[in-house]
């Protein structure tokens, strides 16, 4: 089981390198930096000089992967390709465009991502579990029939209308609590409370009729029929037998993005004015700010790596298979 | 007899499709009496296991029970609310399944299985929950029960899972244990093993014991009555004694009269005609009546009732005249080699053929050892000849037919087809020696590819080696294989699924034919088939031989099959062959313990001459980490010291007998 | 001809579309177990329903894709020169909509704008008041009191109409039945609503019924009044709700067109081949994948903005730039999503290899690209199928989300995203300014609710296991 996990350790050093290399050629490759400088100084005012001035200042005056200027080491490192991809193995993801070092920008604004991301997380996952296995407890109920149709009905609404309309409703209508902000410490639960709400609403369409289907599926394999013809009753059949092994699939589906969670959401930041990754992101793309792009899709995908090894790990934990194999 | 322990007046079953309800078990009634076993005998789809889980309350969603009555000592359990028949399942009546494998939960240990009967019926938790534990995995033979408890399902081989499944069933100490097919899915030595089991079990208990199955050898073995269902019908219940004897349905002594045996070489084997009505479509008279060899005109005009033919002996038959006696007569054991001795030079032979398949493990993925799937097997096989390669599961027999194809590459050893070595051939020459050595294989669901027509899938072979070249000839050389296998020739413009599992084996074996191989190497053809649909396909095999002169590679682990139709029978374990003979030599006088064994624990469908079984100890291992030496010894009932060290030498008896066995190399010494 | 006929590329290949589908219509005809999928899908009433609703949709959205440009009145001898916009037979089918620009907002039914403006009076001096609209219910005149009543006749007009037109689409449908049944039309009746045709008639016929009674009104309306009221530049919102239409289906259809054939290819190397190749194409996958698809979108639009910005000299005109720019975007989104199809696809025929009737063919030295057309791609259809309808729905709420956030279509173009982009600002507004909103809400619930619903019934028919 340990080669397993180291293995798929190292597995994870390739797709890296990978994801570098492809953002690498996306942002430097696709388009020149002259093109990038044209583009952000805006077409009338370009003049070489203003062009070669705007590079310096960011360090794209370089070439891209060798300088046969240089000599030595600095032949590959002083390069565009080192400085600005490379070193991100390293954390260092340069400035944006207002000057400021990106880094630091995401150590502060990964709690405030979190502070939603999470209860959002954990209360989504319980109540779309919890919905999903009394969908399937009452199959082929009446109460079956019209969550699902509730289901499908959830999930043909965009992600934008359950934001706007829960801040016109909670908002301005009860003005129950703040349409928008963020505050430090205790005080955060006040902004917290709607985003939270309307991020789990929003979830449970699809993933509740995904779990169902899951469940469903367990219901029909034939442990489940010695399970009852044991004479457990329903409830322990489905608590005990249905759920545990349901929770192999759904967690390959869960676990991955757990990492992610401190990206936050574009959506639900930039509505609610939350000061996260996520309206970092969004800000930085109406900005055009490439550095900042560049860096959190590689941020971006080092989480998303992380959480498929934590898929792996909870598999050995959940799947007594893989974990004496 | 006292009052029974259970009994099932009546019961009507059905299936919710659409807006009706097909029934699926109509009108059935029997008893089941404390300490005895009724075993209800079936084909496929005759409703067997329907009853058996409309008893426990367990149908699937579509089910419905429509009617009738199910009483267990005297209370009607249909009549019982749902929370009340929770105790009843599990403490009064326990089932268990066909298939071992997925009907215990893959992520709960044992104990926690067995041990939630407990809580629920028992009320022992905690300590004394798991000396009940112990003292079960025991009764069931689990030896280690201490380090069993805290295992997994798959950490443990099949016959293990099933005594896990017996274990669990008698937790609750139910009066009744219906047992649904419950060796079906086991190799027959360890099916041995778990009837012994069940047979001590309900005697030191005095349970009552449905059995299901669909095999005479079980019922023979195991039954003290026995109940006959066809589509959906009782039609002939007997006590054991008459029902071997003396079985009045026509449909019961069809049964007997398909079943292969070495008494009915030469022979063709009776068939019955057509198929099963289905359940939409039942005839209002007897059912059997289309298929009937005795069937009277009144017989399709009434539904007939039952009558009286002996003691505790009814049928549900109009017909009371003489019936042939052939049909269920053993007939005198005849000399087995019936044909000469093969004068011929053999068309394929294999010589020391090897498949290892490398195992892959830690960071790097390095090969640390090899599975020896096939490891050194040695065959020959002459022209209108077949040979019968025998094996249980996991032995490489399998692979041993697709090594010698090329379709998996054997890692050493050779294969000549008439002279030609096809090992390491050039994938151009290969396509023009394929056209001499074809394959059929097991399950006739999957070997016929759904999206084409039967037509397309015959012609396939022809086109890709070239043998029919015009679509006219194609399609008159389709037609004709068709007609070959005993199939219309309009049956080549429909689709697979329209057809039977008989009749897509028939197709199956058409599509081979259609290049005119020498060779044909038949993997398991019957073994997914009823025993009436076999009879079918072995007349046949046979019948092509004959006029094809084709030579069969026979893999089975069907002894009877290998009585009927073998010429000569190789005995593979472990990936290899341990005995190998003419049929009349290894059937008759074998030498291996491995091959006695087997042959002792092939249930016979006979009353009397159920000879004494020769226990085998545990499974086969694992053929990635086979014992030492003798790959047979830790089972081996005449083991020695020099098998745990030494592969015993290969040394011949008889003509053409050969053994690998201790035992025999010895005595050539002295 | 005064008009000169313009086949943006999204139009050439959403009727590349509409051929490539009714060439698989003749495909499945002679495939029948795909043909009974597609009657089971045929006899569901949830499938028709959604069905006919989807194909209302279909036609805005064909009728939308048929663009041409108008011949300017040059004079004789001159060489013909053409209008700079490029308009669409709905352009054209849906004029007046189109043209009656208001000044700003006004809402549903209105008669007046919904701002108080300060007007110059006739006779000198000035008052702020709810000045009059130029379209709206300009047929009224002074006597705006009279708008209920011309709103009842001019809808029961419009209720009227479809009344008798589903009349007509009933009848039909009754007399077809009898002749396929043999049987008569009361009894061909009979079977269509107790649904016993094999065919889901008494779905269609209902939802044709509503659809009719609400679609008929709105366009007898549409003409005099601003339906779903005006937006802030003062456009009729039922005109950009119809052209949103198109934009949608182009993102949802477009896309899996891009990403199918190359999901469907390496799915099927990775399966079939094994070995290195099947090594090389899930070390792609696993690195497209890793990278979260909002951010890999961002990035891919930002760069294409880029170029698009930095060569305007590509494109004649705007229509043709944000053509470009949404056909781009549809390629990112195929790129992006093609992952999840592959390794379905690649699963799938690793077990499909290992199947006796690959093992037969082989044994018979069929050629492995002949394996993969006959056996295994016809083996795997039903999975196309099922994903192809499944990521519709989620394609055009992802473009909703995408245009919200700046990267989706061009600005220009409207589409949902863009309509609620531009309508979200208002709901701060005293008093609000909610109908944009309502409207996208609404047809964008529609069109993805019974996208959704169709392809549950779709995935049921072509399921196998579903049986």
């Amino acid at each position: 089981m340990l080669a397993y996990l180291v293995r798929r350790l190292l597995y994870a050093i390739p797709i890296l390198i990978g994801v570098n290399l492809l953002t690498f050629a996306l942002f430097f490759v696709v388009n020149t930096p002259d093109d990038m400088a044209r583009m952000q100084l805006g077409v009338k005012r370009v003049t070489p000089e203003a062009i070669q001035k705007w590079k310096a200042e960011r360090g794209y005056d370089k070439p891209l992967l060798w300088n046969s200027q240089a000599a030595g080491a600095a032949t590959v490192t002083d390069t565009i390709f080192f400085d600005k991809s490379a070193r991100m193995f390293v954390g260092d993801f340069g400035r944006a465009e207002d000057g400021r070092d990106i880094a630091r920008e995401i150590k502060h604004r990964m709690l405030p991502s979190l502070a939603i991301a999470l209860p959002t997380f954990i209360l989504g996952l319980l109540v779309t579990v919890v919905f999903a296995l009394t969908l399937a407890f009452f199959r082929a109920t009446a109460f079956d029939f019209w969550g699902v149709v509730l289901c499908v009905a959830m999930m043909s609404i965009s992600g934008l209308f359950y934001i706007i309309g829960g801040q016109y409703l909670i908002s301005k209508i009860w003005r129950l609590v703040p349409i928008s902000g963020y505050g430090d410490g205790l005080d955060a639960w006040r902004f917290l409370i709607l985003p939270v709400a309307i991020g789990v609403i929003s979830g449970i369409g699809s993933s509740a009729r995904w779990y169902r289907t899951i469940f469903l599926e367990e219901v029909g394999k034939d442990y489940v029929r010695t399970a009852r013809a044991k004479g457990l009753p329903e409830t322990v059949v489905f608590l005990r037998h249905v759920l545990r092994n349901a929770m192999i699939p759904i967690l390959t589906g869960v676990v991955v993005v757990i990492p992610l969670l401190f990206m936050g959401s574009l959506l639900t930041e930039s509505f609610f004015g939350i000061p996260g990754l996520g309206s970092y992101t969004i800000d930085a793309i109406n900005a055009q700010d490439f550095a900042v792009v560049r860096s959190m899709v590689f941020i971006g995908s080092v989480l998303y790596i992380f959480g498929l090894i934590l898929t792996d790990i909870s598999y050995t934990l959940v799947d007594p298979r893989i974990r004496f194999n | 007899m006292n009052a029974p322990l259970l009994k099932i007046t009546d019961l009507r079953l059905g299936f919710a499709a659409g807006r009706q309800t097909l029934l699926a078990v109509d009108g059935v009634s029997f008893e089941v009496g404390a300490g005895e076993t009724f075993a209800l005998l079936g084909e496929s789809g005759c409703g067997k296991s329907a009853t058996a889980q409309g008893i426990m309350r367990l149908l699937p969603s579509a089910g419905r029970i429509v009617g009738g009555g199910v009483e267990l000592d005297g209370q009607n359990v249909l009549a019982l609310p749902e929370a009340d028949m929770r105790s009843v399942r599990g403490r009064r009546m326990a089932m268990i399944f066909q298939e071992p494998a997925t009907s215990l939960n893959p992520v709960l240990t044992v104990g926690q299985q067995i041990g939630e009967v407990l809580e629920r019926h028992r009320d022992l938790r905690g300590e004394p929950a798991r000396q009940r534990m112990l003292e079960l995995l025991r009764q069931v033979g689990i030896s280690d029960p201490e380090r069993r408890l805290g295992e997994y399902p798959f950490q443990l081989s099949g016959g293990m899972k099933q005594r896990v499944m017996i274990a669990v069933a008698l937790a609750g100490e139910p009066d009744l244990l219906i047992a649904d097919e419950p060796t079906t899915a086991l190799d027959v030595t360890v099916q041995a093993q778990i009837l012994d089991l069940l047979v001590k079990l309900q005697q030191e208990r005095g349970m009552g014991m449905l059995l299901i199955t669909h095999d005479l050898g079980v019922v023979a073995r195991m039954a003290h009555r026995v109940g006959v269902m066809y589509a959906g019908e009782l039609v002939e219940v007997a006590p054991r004694e008459a029902f071997f004897t003396n079985p009045r349905h026509p449909y019961t002594r069809a049964l007997f009269a398909a079943l292969p045996e070495v008494s009915r070489r030469g022979a063709i084997l009776t068939t019955i005609p057509g198929q099963v009505p289905s359940l939409a479509c039942m005839p209002k008279g007897c059912r059997f009546a289309d298929r009937c060899r005795y069937v009277t005109p009144i017989s399709r005009e009434q539904w007939p009732n039952w009558r009286s033919v002996g003691e505790g002996h009814q049928v549900r038959c109009f017909y009371g005249g003489p019936m042939d006696e052939e049909e269920i007569g053993e007939h005198a054991a005849e000399v087995l080699a019936a044909a000469p001795p093969q004068p011929a030079p053999p068309t394929l032979e294999v010589q020391e053929l090897r498949v290892h398949f490398p195992i892959r493990r830690g960071v790097l993925q390095r090969t640390v050892g090899h599975v020896k799937a096939v490891d050194g097997v040695s065959l020959s096989l002459a022209p209108g000849r077949t040979l019968a390669l025998v094996g249980e599961s996991g032995c490489g027999k399998t692979t041993v037919g697709k090594a010698i194809l090329q379709l998996i590459k054997p890692t050493a050893g050779h294969v000549r087809l008439n002279g030609a070595e096809l090992v390491g051939m050039p994938a151009g020459r290969l396509q023009d020696m394929r056209r001499d050595l074809q394959m059929v294989f097991q399950d006739p669901f999957a070997s016929l590819n759904p999206r084409l027509r039967v037509g397309e899938i015959i012609a396939e072979g022809m086109a890709a080696l070239g043998v029919v070249a015009g679509g006219k000839e194609r399609q008159s050389a389709v037609a004709a294989l068709l007609e070959q296998v005993g199939l219309p020739a309009e049956a080549a413009g429909r689709y697979p699924h329209e057809f039977s599992g008989g009749q897509r084996q028939r197709i199956a074996i058409a599509r081979a034919l259609a290049v005119q191989p020498e060779v044909l190497v038949c993997d398991e053809p019957t073994s997914a088939l009823d025993v009436s649909v076999q009879a079918q396909i072995l007349n046949l095999l046979k019948s092509l031989q004959e006029s094809l002169g084709v030579a069969y590679l026979f893999i089975t682990h069907n002894f009877g099959v290998v009585e009927y139709l073998a010429h000569e029978v190789a005995v593979m374990y472990l990936g290899r062959i341990v005995e190998f003979g003419s049929a009349e030599e290894v059937l008759r006088s074998p030498k291996h313990p491995y091959t006695r064994a087997l042959l002792s624990a092939v249930p016979k469908p006979r009353l009397e001459g159920q000879q004494e079984v020769i226990k085998l100890a545990g499974e086969t291992p694992s053929p990635a980490n086979p014992p030492s030496g003798c790959h047979f010894h830790p089972r081996c009932p005449n083991v020695m010291e020099v098998c745990r060290s030494v592969w015993p030498e290969t040394t011949r008896h008889e003509a053409t007998q050969t053994v690998a066995c201790h035992l025999y190399t010895e005595q050539k010494e002295k | 001809m005064p008009f000169q006929i313009v086949t943006l590329w999204s139009d050439g290949l959403i009727w590349l579309l509409v051929v490539a589908g009714i060439g698989f219509g003749f495909l499945i005809a002679r495939s029948a177990p795909l043909l009974a999928a597609w009657r089971r899908v045929g006899k569901s009433r949830v499938g028709m329903a959604s069905a006919t609703v989807l194909v209302v949709f279909a036609i805005i959205g064909l009728l939308d894709s048929l663009h041409y440009r108008l011949k300017l009145d040059g004079g004789e001898g001159r060489p013909p020169t053409y209008a700079i916009e490029v308009l669409s037979v709905l352009d054209a089918v849906a004029t007046p909509l189109r043209t009656h620009n208001e000044k700003t907002y006004s809402a549903p039914f209105a008669t007046r704008l919904y701002a108080k403006e300060t007007v110059e009076l006739p006779g000198g001096g000035q008052t702020r008041e709810y000045p009059r609209l130029k379209y709206g219910g300009a047929h009224l005149g002074n006597d705006e009191d009279r708008l209920p009543a011309d709103v009842a006749g001019k809808a029961a007009l419009g209720l009227g109409l479809a009344a008798v037109l589903w009349g007509v689409v009933a009848a039909l449908v009754t007399a077809s039945v009898a002749r396929r049944e043999k049987v008569g039309r009361g009894e061909a009746w009979r079977r269509i609503w107790r649904g016993e045709t094999p065919f889901a008639w008494s779905a269609l016929l209902v939802t044709s019924g509503l659809l009719l009674a609400l679609l008929l009104p709105l366009v007898a309306l549409a003409g005099y009044y601003h339906v779903f009221g005006t937006d802030k530049v003062g456009q009729d919102v039922l005109y950009q709700v119809m052209k949103s239409v198109r934009t949608g289906l182009i993102i949802g259809l477009v896309t899996t067109l891009v990403m199918l054939p190359l999901a469907v290819l390496l799915g099927i190397i990775a399966g079939y081949f094994r070995g290195w190749a099947d090594d090389v194409i899930q070390y792609v996958y696993t690195v497209l994948n890793s990278i979260p698809g909002v951010l890999l979108i961002a990035a891919a639009v930002l760069m294409m903005q880029v170029v698009i910005d930095t060569n305007p000299q590509w494109f004649a005109t705007a229509a043709e730039r944000a053509d470009l720019r949404l056909l781009a975007l549809c390629f990112i989104l195929g790129i992006t999503s093609w992952t999840g199809l592959c390794r379905l696809l690649r699963g799938e025929t690793l077990k499909l290899r290992e199947l006796e009737y690959i093992q037969a063919a082989k044994a018979f030295g069929v050629s492995s690209w002949r394996i993969i057309v006959r056996h295994i791609l016809p083996n795997l259809m039903h999975i196309v199928i099922i994903s192809l309808v499944m990521d519709f729905s989620g394609l055009v709420l992802a473009e909703a989300v995408l245009s919200y956030v700046g990267i989706g279509v061009d600005p220009t173009m409207i589409s949902f995203g863009t309509m609620i982009n531009n309508a979200r600002m208002e709901l701060g507004r005293e008093p609000v300014v909610w109908w944009s909103l309502a409207a996208a809400f609404v047809v964008m619930f529609v069109l993805v609710l019974a996208a959704n619903l169709f392809a549950d019934v779709v995935r049921d028919a072509f399921d196998p296991r579903a049986v």
